[in-house]
């Protein structure tokens, strides 16, 4: 490059006329990548409203059930034809009867046996546990006749929901056409009606969709996620600390850096095997319990948390190190009074996200027998036990149609915990956020 | 440029040094191959380095140093950048342990002790050879706490009322005291940068170290708050031994009792300041003091 010397005034192009003539097309360019950004996100945010609008308008029907109301008569000589009055013979009591008197008596045409059975198919199998439930809280009700509405059958709150059609042939109908005819009859009556579903939050996993509910997940991914917190969080901040603060740059710690980079990057499902054949297989753990599922998290989530905690330490300004080395504070002092403090937003961040894709796991429980069929609530971390993400994939396997309503709600409710975890990941970050 | 590297060759006097290109580890005991000008002795010696090599793996950062630091004077180390007179500083409270490359061969004794002996236990050093970082870095705590730490992990006070002595009379000696007297509560990163730098003295002084040091404390800091530090070296000098590196020479000539200049890792010359500034005996310094490079 020869030496720019002065420019003569009339000497073509000037710097000046050069930039004018691309300055039009560097304008251009940069508003098409700016429109072309902008695209890219409506495109991604226009895929996140389908999404949630096929969840919402899927599953806020689950959220209400179809109940009948029905006279019921509860007669003493069904219930307790001894009057003992006691608890044994309230619970044993056939309060199916006093269910099926009450739809006789609104249906006294229906006579024949197996048209009877169909009219009883009305109702769900759980029906008559509900008058159970009252009569054993108030046995003083029992003599009078009271309008109860009771759980309808989930073939029936299809047909309500507007899931079953109608125009059909019978023969591939869930429903006849006497029932059908039943139900209009009720409906005509103002007999029917959508309640809130109650069973939805409070109960477990069921083979009748109207009975199924996701409390039996929920309690068993929080085990889980305890378990995962409470081992993985001190593990993996300790691990952090040493790699960062006191151990020597080496080979080995460059290969322990590396393994567990890769770590982070194994498929999950990979853990469940291990899990599979470590806790279950070798040590003894037992199956489908929320303590082996949250073991197999734990070793899924440390890597995340232990690079999370590291770039926390590593953001720790090392002047603040130098403040407190200079004045005569300790290794440890140093770590356990500053750096520790400063980094703990940072590493609490990283392990609510760690946390949070923990919850929505669901192969590696898989393979350890995660994925069983589970009535009961679990009670302790060894009880047998699903997952919230499970229990959407079993449901979402599930040939009845009103699982398909359950499955939806299940993703919403899973979607929930998730963004009120990240939310408070944020609001951690927000809060402890300090200048230095 | 030119004057620079003319200068360069002619401190390195017998220019012929194969030791550095072949050997990997250099041999600790080589032969100094210049001369300090100037006497490193000081009346009233509480640090004497001597013959004090810093290596960073194969950098040879401070070569054969000799110098004393005395009781109520401050010295001030000056030279260019990379010059190795932080090196050296950080020498003195061994906080060159933290890089791990640094290697430091050589003798530095604080009054009776071997700084690098196995015997030195390195929070006690640091206790009693206090530091004051270039970049203020007040700890994010409160003023209180910043300047109560260092006696709370030493247990220097037995209860509240001897620690709020301590920090009371710590930030009066650094003048900071009226200024925060009514918000010890606040956070001390919330002060200004002057205020800050003067909480770091107070925060080193609330330990009562035998030895102050000083890396570039004013290089952040405007004007005024610069001179009140200055004022505030110059009080602190009646009680401590202070060494002060600083790249501005008219501060070097205001605050320092003795100076050493430092050029390329070696001591070109030390001693007393007017000397230093008015009859430099050394080209080297001559020329960095006329500001011919630097």
């Amino acid at each position: 490059m020869s030496e720019p010397g002065p420019v003569k005034p009339n000497e073509p192009p000037r710097t000046r006329d050069r930039v004018a003539e691309g300055l039009r097309r560097r304008y251009m360019k940069e508003r098409a990548f700016r429109l072309l950004g902008l695209a890219a996100l409506l495109f991604g945010l226009g895929f996140l409203a389908i999404f949630f609008v096929t969840l919402v308008s899927n599953g806020a029907s689950a959220l209400l059930q179809t109940r009948i109301l029905l006279d019921v008569e509860l007669d003493p000589e069904v219930i307790d034809p001894e009057g003992r009055r006691d608890a044994v013979a309230l619970e044993t009591a056939n309060y199916q009867q006093l269910i099926r008197d009450a739809l006789n008596r609104l249906f006294p045409d229906v006579t024949e046996r197996s048209e009877r059975r169909a009219l009883y198919r009305l109702l769900s199998p759980a029906a008559d546990l509900e008058v159970r439930e009252l009569v054993l809280a108030n046995p003083a009700l029992i003599g009078e006749t009271r309008s109860l509405w009771l759980l309808a059958d989930d073939d029936v709150d299809m047909l309500i929901k507007g899931n079953i059609d109608r125009d059909v042939p019978e023969s591939e109908r869930r429903l006849s056409d006497a029932q059908i005819g039943w139900i209009d009859a009720l409906l005509d009556e103002g007999r029917i009606e959508r309640k809130l579903n109650r069973y939805f939050f409070t109960s477990g996993d069921s083979r009748d969709p109207e009975l199924a509910g996701i409390f039996g997940a929920t309690v068993g991914s929080f085990f889980m996620l305890l378990v995962t917190l409470v081992l993985s969080f001190p593990l993996g901040v300790a691990t952090a600390v040493y790699l960062e603060e006191f151990a020597p740059r080496n080979r080995w710690t460059d290969l322990i850096e590396v393994n567990i980079n890769n770590l982070a990057a194994v498929p999950s499902i990979v853990f469940g095997l291990l899990g599979l054949a470590l806790f279950i297989n070798a040590f003894g753990l037992p199956r489908s319990a929320p303590l082996v599922g949250g073991l197999v998290l734990t070793l899924m989530t440390l890597p995340v948390i232990i690079i999370a905690s590291r770039a926390a330490l590593k953001a720790v300004p090392p002047s603040i190190r130098e403040a407190a080395l200079g004045i005569g504070a300790s290794k440890m002092q140093t770590v356990l009074h500053h750096v520790l403090p400063l980094a703990l937003p940072g590493m609490l961040t990283g392990t609510i996200i760690g946390m949070a894709r923990a919850l929505g796991e669901s192969a590696p429980l898989l393979m350890i027998g995660m994925v069983a069929f589970i009535v009961d609530i679990p009670e302790s971390p060894l009880d047998p036990a699903t997952a919230l993400p499970v229990q959407i994939f079993l449901w979402a396997d599930s040939p009845e149609r009103a699982f398909v309503e359950r499955t939806s709600a299940a993703i919403l409710v899973l979607l929930a915990f998730l963004v009120v975890m990240n939310g408070i990941a944020i609001l951690l970050r927000k809060r402890f956020e300090r200048r230095y | 440029m030119r004057m620079f590297r003319q200068a360069t060759a002619e401190a390195m006097q017998p220019a012929t040094t194969p030791r550095q290109t072949t050997a990997r580890e250099p041999a600790p005991s080589a032969a100094p191959t210049y001369r300090t000008v100037g006497d490193h002795r000081a009346a009233n010696p509480i640090i004497t380095a001597r013959d004090v090599n810093v290596y960073y793996g194969d950098k040879h950062a401070i070569q054969h140093v000799n110098l004393d630091i005395g009781l109520n004077e401050v010295i001030a180390l000056i030279g260019p950048s990379g010059c190795g007179k932080s090196t050296f500083l950080r020498c003195l409270n061994r906080m060159n342990d933290t890089i791990e490359s640094a290697r430091v061969t050589g003798e530095i004794k604080l009054y009776d002790e071997d700084i690098y002996s196995k015997q030195m236990d390195v929070v006690m050093l640091r206790a009693r050879v206090g530091m004051v970082f270039q970049k203020p870095n007040p700890f994010p705590k409160s003023i209180y706490d910043n300047v109560a730490y260092g006696p709370r992990i030493h247990g220097l006070a037995r209860d509240r009322t001897e620690l709020d002595e301590i920090v009371q009379k710590s930030l009066e000696r650094a003048g900071l005291w009226n200024e925060v007297k009514d918000r010890l509560e606040e956070p001390g990163t919330g002060l200004s940068g002057g205020q800050q730098q003067r909480l770091c003295i107070a925060r080193t002084i609330a330990v009562s170290p035998e030895v102050i040091l000083m890396d570039e404390p004013c290089s952040a800091l405007d004007p005024i708050a610069t001179a009140r530090i200055e004022d505030l070296i110059d009080e602190l000098r009646q009680n401590y031994a202070i060494v002060i590196v600083t790249h501005s020479m008219q501060q070097a000539a205001r605050v320092s009792q003795r100076t050493a200049y430092f050029h390329l890792g070696r001591l070109i010359e030390v001693g007393k300041t007017e000397e230093i500034f008015t009859n430099p005996r050394h080209k080297l310094t001559e020329d960095y003091i006329t500001g011919r490079f630097g």
